[in-house]
Order: structure tokens, then C-alpha cells, then sequence
């Protein structure tokens, strides 16, 4: 617990004109600002462990096994803890969604750019676009609406066979998301 | 703040005038750790502790807040959300790991803060109040941590908070009745679990809270210094910044590099293996421990084997543990001597050096399986523990001769550096200047 | 006054501590415990060389590969290792396509709770599934795995040195001790706690495990392998913490120096 120096020289009277003084005060400004660095730099962990954990980003994508959807079922598969309806539609329906004037639409697509090059696979989101609900009519049996393709009995919006949305409080079509064919029968979402 | 000499706020901005007139806060910053602190010149690197404690409550309040975040406190899953912090949250291994062995960063700070004051006396008037408050600290901090390491619930968690609780229901008549409704159960369990959780989030602030009234109190008389003796004058002090900022810079830098060697390349060998198992209430570990910084009272807890007239053995451990921390709240009225400083207390110096020992040696006790050599020193060393605050210090403290004391601060430190120069002393009495 | 008190009960606190003593040295004296097995022939793990050992310690990734190899042949009959993910082992240094094929064969499914139906069927598990809970026919309690190593003083070397330390009982045991006989169904081991261990040995014989990389399978070979695996399974994260912690022992290597150098500085006119 010694300083070097012994001398009790008040500050002000240190001679300031030899440089030496200037020499010892990047001394401080250096250790205030490896200071700073440091407290930068554990600032990192704190925020991003706030991210999703590996375990999570582990379901990030979903593969899905196509091969026991026949013609006219639909599945539901959870999809980043989301429902995702994987639908394979009938002829009928495929040229049901083909006859629309698109011009007439709300959020104006084609089933042809809502599909990844086989029509008939129609994936999207199971969220209706509006509140967030579920929309029924992926299981047979259920409600389909008026369109033939989903029905949300939340507030009543109606989606065609393409799942665009034709009539009710929802602004959008069902979300259609990033997915591609590993095989004619599997598909990887996410 | 009771210096006449120490320095004054002064806003030079518009808007440092505006926040002033409004909310002083910049003011008390200044008064507290500001160079409108005077602080007297002579403190030795003991002096760093008191800050390093706080930095290790920032840690542990910051790792524990994102901690929070994802652990779940419930006995199906409680074990398995920390293996998921361990292995999936982002830097997660880090977080946990800082602040588990930031537990005992903390209480190595503490414990070397707490022994800077016996041997210099900063318990002594004026400064009791100062003691009383860190004495308090002291017991939140030991319950904080017991109700933490019960988190994880692994075995040494699970029988620690059997064995902790189980202290309570030495209380004759409403022992039981106490203790159960402490678990909520009759063993530990969700309902004991979520309150632990609870009371470990919660008892982090009132420590905060404590040591806000622990500055305060210290800021009445200022900070005591080895030699024991008053401030005199301007020239006995400086300011704390930049002058101990600089000094509590340095002492951070090196608690932090041991706390990282210890955080990055020996994580659990503070830990016990036994809390890496599940918690199972139908095995008790072949050897319960708690966390080494109870390992004293530990000992003290279990060298009371024999009943003693009509108290039976157990409670008279519970009471003795308890005690042996309470003793402390008494201590700046067991020890008369008007002398601080143990550097000018030849008598009582020695038997401090036998107490810092007799601590030691409990703690190894209270860690090692028993033995009946083990028992029968850890009977020897307890006796001394209570000897050394009940019989010994009120003694030392009537017969002991104090060594002459120094005038001032300053007479104090010329005097070691004696034989430098004296044509320096003449100049020594003079004010230090302010910045 | 207070210190009258004080020294009052000071004195009757040492006469309780006084007496306990005399309890305990009179006792020690006529009534001494006597020697356990357990405290005579029970051993400290053997040393165990391991990449991980160590202050920089770090995996090897063919070694873990090896004990992987050990574990799904043999430890998993029983042991289940419920913490480790099968995406885990790229780690390992398997390709994502290759973890996906493991764990799609792993031999225990993946169960799947219908709610629709209220059946629970099986399927094949994925790489972002744990390994699945083992069901155990035998008596006993197999326990889980996954952090056997941190779980045990000496973990790694604990593992080694138990999988490797099968033996008969020896006979100075039973001369001293004629009560403490194996009990039937129970084995001797040295590295055991209690010297008796429910598990039979897992590793009998050189050539069990056929190791894929070339690697001479022997016994020892095994339980070194195995061990590296589960000291992997327990801390996955070592090698990344070992790193960051070079780097950040440097760094507050600096900054003390460079705060020392402050410090010197501000305090360089004040005798103190």
C-alpha cells in the first residue's frame, strides 16, 4: 500500500509544461474506457438471453410427411407452437380458386403464388389474419363457410378455397409460410 | 457532509442548475461517493471491501433478475428449468454460474469487510449504528442465500431446507407448528419451493434498502481509518473522488479477475456434488453440508452434542448458532476500550489473530464429515468463539495498555514513511489540496 | 452491567461447550466407533486421462464419438440421459443429416399424446427431441445420466474407475468383517460408495462395443470413452467457457493494470 511517490505537493502547482503530465492523464482516460468496454460488453448476455433458446429454435422448422393427406383432408401440424393447415385440395377446388377475378379481392393473390409450385398443397398458418383466432373447416365436418375454405367464428371472417380472405373483419390472407419440398411427399416449413 | 471543509455541489450548466433546484440527486451523489466526501488519507486496500460488497449485490441482483426469467419454482420442474439454463438458454451456463459463485464473492467480501471492522474498531462509538446496520445485512444476506441454494432443487437443497426448518422446531412448545407453516407442508415442497422464490427475489432490495441506511449512517462520522484516530482536519483528508474512485477502481479490476477464474475455470468446486442430483425426500445424502460460508455456524450447530441441565442438546445448538451472530450486535458494548485501531491494542491484537483462526478452524469442522476428533475441536473452537466476545473482549478491554497513539492521520503516515525526507513534513501539515 | 451479563453467559456457554466435549472425549475413550468396510476398503477413483481434464481442457470429438457408441450399446439399456437433446450431438461433430438419421433410429420412440383421440402413440424421435425416458424392468433405480459426472466427486474419473473396478470381494474383507458378504444380486465394487452396487458389470470383456473409427475396443478403452462421453453430457458448454474465460481473464488483466496505473497517478501527490 504505497504510492511511489512522497512528495505533497498540492495539484495545482504540478508543472504542466514538460509533458509528463499529459502522458499520465491517457492513463486514466485509457482505464475509464476499458471500464467502458467491459460494461459494453457484459451488457451482451444480459440482452441476449433474452432470445429464444436453443430448445426453441430447435422447432423453428417443422417437417411435414404428405403422403397420408389424400385429395380433399387437411392436417394440422404444430408449427413454432402455431396451428399450420396443410390442405390438399380437390380439382374443384383448385379451379374454384382459379376462377376468382383477383382484381375483386381484398389482398389480391393467386393460389398460384400461394403455393410452391404444386397447387394443390395449400400450406398456411391456421391464425386468422384479423384477431388471431382459429379458423375452422382443415378437419372435415367443420364449418368451411360460404367459400368453401375457412370459417372463423370469432368474428366471422371467411376464407376461400386458397385462403384468402373474402368476407368479414379480417384485413389479410392466411399467412403462407417459408417452406419448400425435400421430396414430393415431405415438406420442411420454417 | 459534517466536514466544514468538504466541498460543495456546485451545478456550472443551465440544465445540471435546473435538475439541482428540482431533484438534488447529482447533490447526494456528490455528498455520498463525490468528491464532497472527504475521506481520510490513510485507508489501506481493507478499506475496498465495503465497495466491492456492493458491486457483488449488483451482480447478484442483475444475474438473478434474467435467472428469473427462466426458472420455473415448482418441485416437477424447478431442477429441469436450471439444466435448461444450463444448456439451452442463450449464455445461460454463464448467467447461472456467475451468479452461484457470485454468492460466494459476496460473502468473501463480507466476511473480510466484517473482520476489517473488528480489527480496526469501526464498530466503536460513533459508529455503531453503522455496525448495527451491516450486522443486519449480514443476516438478510445468510437468508437469502439459504433460501437460494434451495432453488435448484437438488438434494443438498432439498435436506438443506429440511435440516434449516428443522432448526425452528427445536422451540419448545410451537417448534412444529412454527416449522410447518414455514413450509407450508411437513416437508419441503411447492408451497415451500415458490416462497423461497418469492423471499429470494424480495430480500436482495431490502438488503439494497440496508445498505442505503448503512452509507448514510457512515456519512454522520466518516469513514474510520487504521489508525483508529479522529479527523482533525482538511489535512488528514481527500476527497473520495477522485482519489478512492480511483483506489475502488483498481480493488474492482482485481475482484473481478479472481471472481472470473473462478466463474470460467472452476465453476462447481465450490459446490457440492450432491446438488447436480434431483431432489428425492425418500434418500438423504450420505453427508449434508450447506454452502461453505455457513460452515462455521455449522460447526457451532453441531458441537452442542450433550443436553446441558435441562436444555436438550438440540435446541441448545439452534440457540447458540443463532447467537453466535447476534453476540455481534452487542459487540460495541462488550468492547470498552477507547482505543479503535488493534495496531495500538497489543493484547486484544492477539487474540483477533486467535479469532480469524478459530473461524477458520470451525469452518473446516463444520465442512468435514464427523469425527470425533472433528467434534471435540469444533466444542474447543466454539467455546473460544463465545469466550473471545463474552469473557475475553470485555476483559482485554478493562486490563489491556494501549501503545501511544498517533496525534492525527497525517502525524500517523509521516511516521511511517519516516526518514524520507524531512523537509517534506514541514510541508505535510498543510491543507491537501481539493482536486 | 452489559459486560457482567456478557461474561456470565460467556461462562455458562463454555461449561455446555466443556461439558459436550467431556461427552464426546470420554465416549471416543470407552466406546470408540469401530472400523466399517465401507471406511477400510473403499476407494478414491482412479486418475483418468481425459481431453477435458484440466484448467484449457476441451473434447475430443472421436473420443465422445466412441463413448456415444458405448453409451447406445450398453448404458442405454438402462440409463437414461433425459437432459441431452439429440441436436446436441453435432456437437460431436456429426452433420445435421446424420443426427436426424440417429435419432430417428433410436430404438426407443418418441411418444405423441392424441387429444383428439386420447391415444398415445409412438414416433420416430427428431433431432430437436431429448433422449427418451428408459423403462427399467429389473429392481433397482438406474439413474439418469445426464449429469452423472458433475454429480459425483471426481465425476469423470468416479465413472472410469467403477465401470473398471468389478472384482471379487477380497477375502481380508470378509476375514475382518465376516457380516459385510455381498449380498445376493448385488456386486462388489471398490469405487461404489457402499462397496455393493445393484448393477451388474456392463463391461465384461475386450471387443464388446466394435468401435466404427478402428479404435482397439477394450475394457478400458470403453469406460475411458464412455466417461469422456458423460463428461460432455453434463457440461456441454466446457469447451466455450474455457475460451471466453481466457478471454476475459485477459481483459481484466488489463484493466487492472491499467487501473492500477490510474490509481498510482491521482494518488501520486498524496502521502498516505
Amino acid at each position: 500500500m504505497a504510492s511511489g511517490n512522497t512528495l505533497d505537493v498540492p495539484l495545482h502547482e504540478e508543472p504542466h509544461h514538460d509533458g509528463e503530465p499529459r502522458r499520465r492523464d491517457f492513463l486514466n482516460i485509457a482505464a475509464v474506457s476499458v471500464a467502458g468496454v467491459g460494461a459494453l460488453a457484459i451488457v451482451v448476455p444480459l440482452i441476449n438471453q433474452m432470445n429464444p433458446s436453443a430448445d426453441v429454435l430447435a422447432l423453428a422448422t417443422t417437417e411435414v410427411d404428405l403422403s397420408k393427406v389424400e385429395a380433399g383432408q387437411g392436417v394440422v401440424v404444430s408449427f413454432r407452437k402455431q396451428p399450420l393447415f396443410v390442405r390438399n385440395l380437390t380439382p374443384a377446388e383448385i379451379s374454384a380458386a382459379d376462377k376468382v377475378d383477383i382484381k375483386s379481392l381484398r389482398d389480391p393473390e393467386t393460389l398460384e403464388q400461394r403455393t410452391r409450385g404444386q397447387k394443390n398443397w395449400l400450406i398456411t398458418l391456421g391464425v386468422c389474419t384479423h384477431l388471431g383466432c382459429i379458423p375452422q373447416g382443415i378437419t372435415s365436418g367443420e364449418d368451411r363457410g360460404q367459400f368453401g375454405g375457412y370459417f372463423c367464428p370469432c368474428h366471422g371472417s371467411q376464407y376461400d378455397t386458397a385462403a384468402r380472405i373474402r368476407k368479414g373483419p379480417a384485413p389479410k390472407n392466411l399467412l403462407v409460410p417459408d417452406y419448400k419440398f425435400t421430396s414430393p411427399t415431405t415438406v420442411v416449413v420454417g | 457532509m459534517s466536514f466544514p471543509w468538504a466541498k460543495h455541489y456546485e451545478p456550472k450548466s443551465g440544465f445540471t442548475k435546473w435538475i439541482d433546484q428540482r431533484l438534488p440527486l447529482p447533490r447526494l451523489v456528490y455528498g455520498a461517493v463525490g468528491a464532497g466526501y472527504p475521506v481520510p488519507r490513510n485507508l489501506n486496500y481493507f478499506w475496498n471491501f465495503g465497495v466491492l460488497a456492493g458491486a457483488a449485490l449488483a451482480i447478484q441482483i442483475v444475474t438473478g433478475i434474467v435467472l428469473a426469467m427462466h426458472y420455473a419454482a415448482n418441485g416437477g420442474v424447478a431442477f429441469d428449468s436450471v439444466e435448461h439454463i444450463m444448456r439451452d438458454v442463450n449464455g445461460g451456463w454463464f448467467l447461472r454460474y456467475a451468479h452461484a459463485n457470485g454468492a460466494s464473492m459476496f460473502f468473501v467480501v463480507v466476511y473480510i469487510h466484517i473482520f476489517r471492522g473488528l480489527f480496526y474498531g469501526s464498530y466503536k462509538a460513533p459508529r455503531e449504528m453503522i455496525w448495527l446496520l451491516g450486522v443486519t445485512i449480514f443476516l438478510l444476506m445468510m437468508a437469502t442465500a439459504f433460501m437460494g441454494y434451495v432453488l435448484p432443487w437438488g438434494q443438498m437443497s432439498f435436506w438443506g431446507a429440511q435440516v434449516i426448518t428443522g432448526f425452528f422446531s427445536a422451540i419448545p412448545v410451537v417448534g412444529e407448528t412454527i416449522r410447518i407453516w414455514l413450509l407450508g407442508g411437513y416437508a419441503p415442497d411447492d408451497a415451500a419451493l415458490n416462497r423461497f422464490f418469492s423471499l429470494h427475489y424480495l430480500l436482495p432490495f431490502v438488503i439494497a434498502g440496508v445498505i442505503i441506511l448503512h452509507i448514510w449512517a457512515l456519512h454522520i462520522p466518516g469513514s474510520n481509518n487504521p489508525t483508529g484516530v479522529d479527523v482533525k482536519g482538511e489535512q488528514d483528508t481527500v476527497p473520495f473522488h477522485p482519489y478512492y474512485t480511483a483506489k475502488d477502481g483498481f480493488g474492482l479490476g482485481v475482484f473481478l479477475f479472481i471472481f472470473a477464474a473462478l466463474l470460467f475455470f472452476a465453476p462447481n468446486s465450490l459446490g457440492h456434488p450432491d446438488n447436480y442430483i434431483p431432489a428425492n425426500a425418500l434418500q438423504t445424502p450420505a453427508h449434508i453440508v450447506p454452502e461453505w460460508y455457513f460452515w462455521p455456524f455449522y460447526a457451532i450447530l453441531r458441537s452442542f452434542t450433550a443436553d446441558f441441565l435441562f436444555i436438550p442438546a438440540k435446541l441448545l445448538g439452534v440457540l447458540a448458532m443463532f447467537g453466535s451472530i447476534l453476540i455481534l450486535f452487542f459487540l460495541p458494548w462488550l468492547d470498552s476500550s477507547p482505543v479503535r485501531s488493534s495496531n495500538y491494542r497489543p493484547l486484544y491484537r492477539i487474540f483477533f489473530c486467535v479469532l480469524v483462526v478459530d473461524v477458520l478452524v470451525l469452518g473446516w469442522v463444520g465442512g468435514s464429515e464427523i469425527s470425533p476428533f472433528k467434534v471435540a475441536l469444533g466444542q474447543i473452537t466454539a467455546a473460544y468463539y463465545f469466550a473471545h466476545f463474552l469473557i475475553i473482549l470485555p476483559i482485554v478491554s478493562r486490563a489491556e495498555r494501549p501503545q501511544p497513539l498517533p496525534n492525527s492521520i497525517t502525524e500517523a503516515v509521516l511516521a511511517k514513511k519516516g526518514g524520507t525526507s524531512p523537509a517534506h513534513t514541514a510541508l505535510s501539515g498543510s491543507p491537501v489540496p481539493a482536486e | 452491567m452489559v459486560r457482567a451479563i456478557a461474561i456470565l453467559i460467556g461462562a455458562g456457554i463454555v461449561a455446555c461447550l466443556a461439558w459436550a466435549l467431556f461427552g464426546t472425549v470420554s465416549g471416543a475413550i470407552t466406546d470408540p466407533a469401530p472400523p466399517t468396510a465401507v471406511e477400510e476398503f473403499h476407494r478414491h477413483p482412479k486418475d483418468v486421462e481425459l481431453a477435458s481434464n484440466g484448467l484449457l481442457g476441451t473434447y475430443n470429438e472421436r473420443q465422445l464419438q466412441r463413448g456415444l457408441q458405448v453409451y447406445k450399446e450398453v448404458c442405454s439399456n438402462c440409463h437414461s440421459l433425459k437432459h441431452v437433446a439429440f441436436r446436441d450431438l453435432t456437437q460431436l461433430g456429426y452433420s445435421a443429416g446424420q443426427v436426424k438419421k440417429f435419432a430417428a433410429d433410436w430404438a426407443v420412440k418418441a411418444k405423441q399424446f392424441d387429444p383428439k383421440s386420447g391415444d398415445t402413440t409412438e414416433r420416430p424421435n427428431t433431432p430437436a427431441d431429448y433422449f427418451p425416458a428408459v423403462y427399467y424392468p429389473g429392481t433397482g433405480n438406474p439413474p439418469d445420466l445426464s449429469l452423472i459426472t458433475k454429480a459425483r466427486h471426481e465425476g469423470p474419473a468416479y465413472v472410469y474407475s467403477l465401470l473398471t473396478g468389478y472384482q471379487d470381494q477380497p477375502a481380508a474383507l470378509l476375514k475382518h468383517f465376516p457380516d459385510a458378504k455381498v449380498p445376493d444380486g448385488l456386486y462388489y465394487n471398490p469405487y461404489f460408495a457402499n462397496l455393493n452396487l445393484a448393477m451388474p458389470p456392463p463391461l465384461t470383456q475386450d471387443g464388446q462395443v466394435t468401435y466404427l473409427d478402428g479404435t482397439k475396443s477394450t475394457v478400458d478403452q470403453n469406460a475411458k470413452d464412455v466417461a469422456a462421453f458423460l463428461t460432455w453430457a453434463a457440461e456441454p458448454n466446457l469447451p466455450a467457457r474455457h475460451g471466453y474465460g481466457l478471454a476475459v481473464l485477459g481483459f481484466l488483466l488489463l484493466f487492472c493494470v491499467l487501473s492500477y496505473g490510474a490509481y498510482q497517478n491521482i494518488w501520486r501527490d498524496i502521502k498516505h
